[in-house]
């Protein structure tokens, strides 16, 4: 791995989580490459999501919890989890794609436009056309275009999902974060999901968990293998997949152990 | 495969357990029937007797010594403007405080603490509020025996209801929604005024409701406060002539209310009385079914829109 650090949107250096007294995470070190799409995965409980949760710094909304080292992120090679970096700076750079699709009790118009009302923006105009924008990207726009204006409940759970995908991409984040994407979505919509997620890595890095394995091998670029809080082995998904050079990751991917 | 006679005896020991089944339906069938029928007795025995006496000037009298020309003017305008002081007061401190314990307060001991006293509170006896009333509000604030006094003791006296309303509804929105909000970058307070406070909208003015219904039927504390039992005229009126058109002198005024009333009317000797007495009751009954009522339909009106 001898690419130039301008090729990372971000470096993990010696990342230790805690809730309380329990070491979720266990100095964890890796990259992820700039609009690439990354894949963590491991056996349920391995810290997958609770690493994920460290980019927005979603665990500074319950008490007892702790970050010990850095996430920085490219170009201006700041620490996210610095404690003097505010969480809501950095949630409004890297946005999150929940595992159950969670729009919010109101129009398909108003979730798309939460990220942009939260940042301020007033001009009708420019929310309509980023509206517009975020859902073309999220292949939703065609499905929703004559019903703004309707409740986000009445579409399906895999249009629900991908309105949530729409939300996310509103405000031009430099990270999207997926957790568990597809988990609660039937076949087809998760086939279309993940069409999605290769399409968006030319616009945005991307950071999935996933506990199927098919489906870190069909997103994925790069892979991440988890066990208890510990990165096993990261690297290309193929090298993963086809020859780990770990005897642990080996188990897992061919479903001996997990 | 089993022969007859297992099957047999796996029947019988089905039906011994399914008697039991219809013993608790009939023994709670009865039970239920008794709560009802103590109500619809009570009710009808106050529709048959009050019924006959509502009339068009039996809301626009005021009390009298002659029982058929006594009507509860006072009484409702006192109840109205009572509860208006009360509505005040407790909706914004009650949701007030319930957002803050919930959302805000950093969950130790003494949030703890100040949680089971919050529910402790809706259970203290009404007389209590009363005094404490009597002491604050009428003396030591000099607001004196006035509609001021009473609305904020029943304020107090419902605040838990409210607070505890309030905590429920906002509890039941479930986490990932929450979470959507903070992480497309949402303040703590932008989550509650978008999103917090409009989905528990109608959990919260239930509780208000129910809260308002609970006071409009007090009376131990607005006789500690010391409400008169006979009130021959109005309150001053909110709006005046010259500027600045509003008033506030009402606030101060001395007052009655519906169960004060009614209270007065049964420790009558005369017949006459006890029948303005049930036809009083009757209007409050209907008061407070009415509220519950539109406690109920606006709750089903503002959760049709959300499905969690």
């Amino acid at each position: 791995m001898a690419d130039a650090p301008n090729q990372y949107k971000s470096e993990v250096k010696s990342l230790s989580f805690y809730y309380g007294a329990f070491s979720a995470l266990k100095n964890i070190n890796m990259r992820l490459h700039e609009k690439q799409v990354t894949a963590l995965i491991g056996p349920s409980g391995c810290g997958k999501s609770t690493f994920l949760r460290c980019f927005n710094r979603m665990h500074d909304l319950y008490p007892g919890n702790r970050y010990v080292g850095e996430i920085i992120l490219h170009p201006d090679n700041v620490n996210i989890l610095a404690r003097e970096v505010d969480p809501i700076e950095v949630r409004m750079r890297v946005s999150m794609v929940f595992q159950k699709p969670n729009p919010f009790p109101k129009s398909i118009y108003e979730n798309v436009a939460y990220g942009l009302r939260v940042r301020g923006v007033k001009q009708r105009a420019l929310v309509d056309e980023k509206v517009e924008e975020a859902l073309r990207g999220a292949a939703l726009w065609d499905e929703v275009k004559d019903r703004l204006n309707q409740l986000a409940y009445n579409l399906s759970g895999g249009q629900q999902q991908r309105l949530c995908i729409a939300r996310a991409l509103a405000t031009d984040p430099e990270i999207l974060l997926f957790d568990e994407p597809t988990s609660a979505l039937d076949p087809i919509a998760t086939a279309s999901i993940e069409e999605l997620i290769a399409d968006l890595k030319d616009k945005v890095t991307i950071l999935i968990v996933t506990h199927n394995m098919q489906q870190a091998a069909r997103v994925s670029d790069y892979t991440a293998y988890m066990y208890l809080g510990e990165v096993i082995e990261f690297d290309v998904t193929d090298t993963i997949f086809i020859k780990p050079k770990n005897k642990q990751t080996e188990d897992y991917i061919t479903g001996r152990f997990g | 495969m089993r022969d007859d006679k297992n099957l047999n005896e796996i029947r019988t020991i089905i039906a011994r357990h399914k008697l039991w089944d219809f013993v608790f339906m009939i023994v709670g069938i009865l039970a239920l029937m008794i709560a009802m029928l103590t109500f619809m007795a009570l009710f009808s025995h106050m529709l048959i007797d009050g019924l006959p006496r509502l009339s068009w000037d039996f809301f626009t009298s005021f009390p009298s010594r002659r029982p058929g020309s006594a009507g509860i003017l006072s009484a409702w305008v006192g109840t109205t403007l009572v509860m208006l002081v009360t509505a005040i007061a407790a909706v914004p401190m009650g949701i007030g405080a319930g957002i803050y314990l919930e959302e805000y307060a950093s969950k130790n001991l003494i949030t703890e603490i100040i949680e089971i006293n919050v529910t402790n509170l809706a259970g203290i006896p009404s007389i209590i509020y009363g005094l404490l009333a009597l002491g604050l509000f009428v003396h030591q604030f000099g607001f004196g025996q006035s509609i001021l006094s009473a609305g904020l003791a029943l304020a107090l006296l419902i605040l838990p209801v409210v607070i505890v309303a309030t905590r429920e509804a906002i509890r039941a929105i479930p986490l990932v929604i929450r979470e959507g909000a903070y992480a497309l970058g949402a303040t703590k307070w932008q989550t509650v005024s978008h999103h917090l406070l409009p989905y528990s909208a109608a959990g919260i003015l239930t509780g208000v409701i129910i809260g308002l219904a609970r006071a409009i039927g007090e009376t131990a504390p607005i006789i500690t406060i010391g409400a008169l039992t006979f009130i021959a005229f109005l309150p001053p009126s909110p709006i005046k002539d010259e500027f600045p058109y509003i008033s506030f002198e009402w606030l101060m005024a001395p007052f009655t209310v519906m169960p004060i009333q009614m209270f007065n009317w049964v420790s009558r000797p005369e017949e006459e009385f006890q029948v303005n007495a049930a036809a009083a009751g009757l209007v409050l009954v209907v008061m407070t079914l009415t509220m519950n009522g539109l406690a109920i339909y606006l709750r089903y009106r503002m959760r049709k829109n959300l499905k969690w």
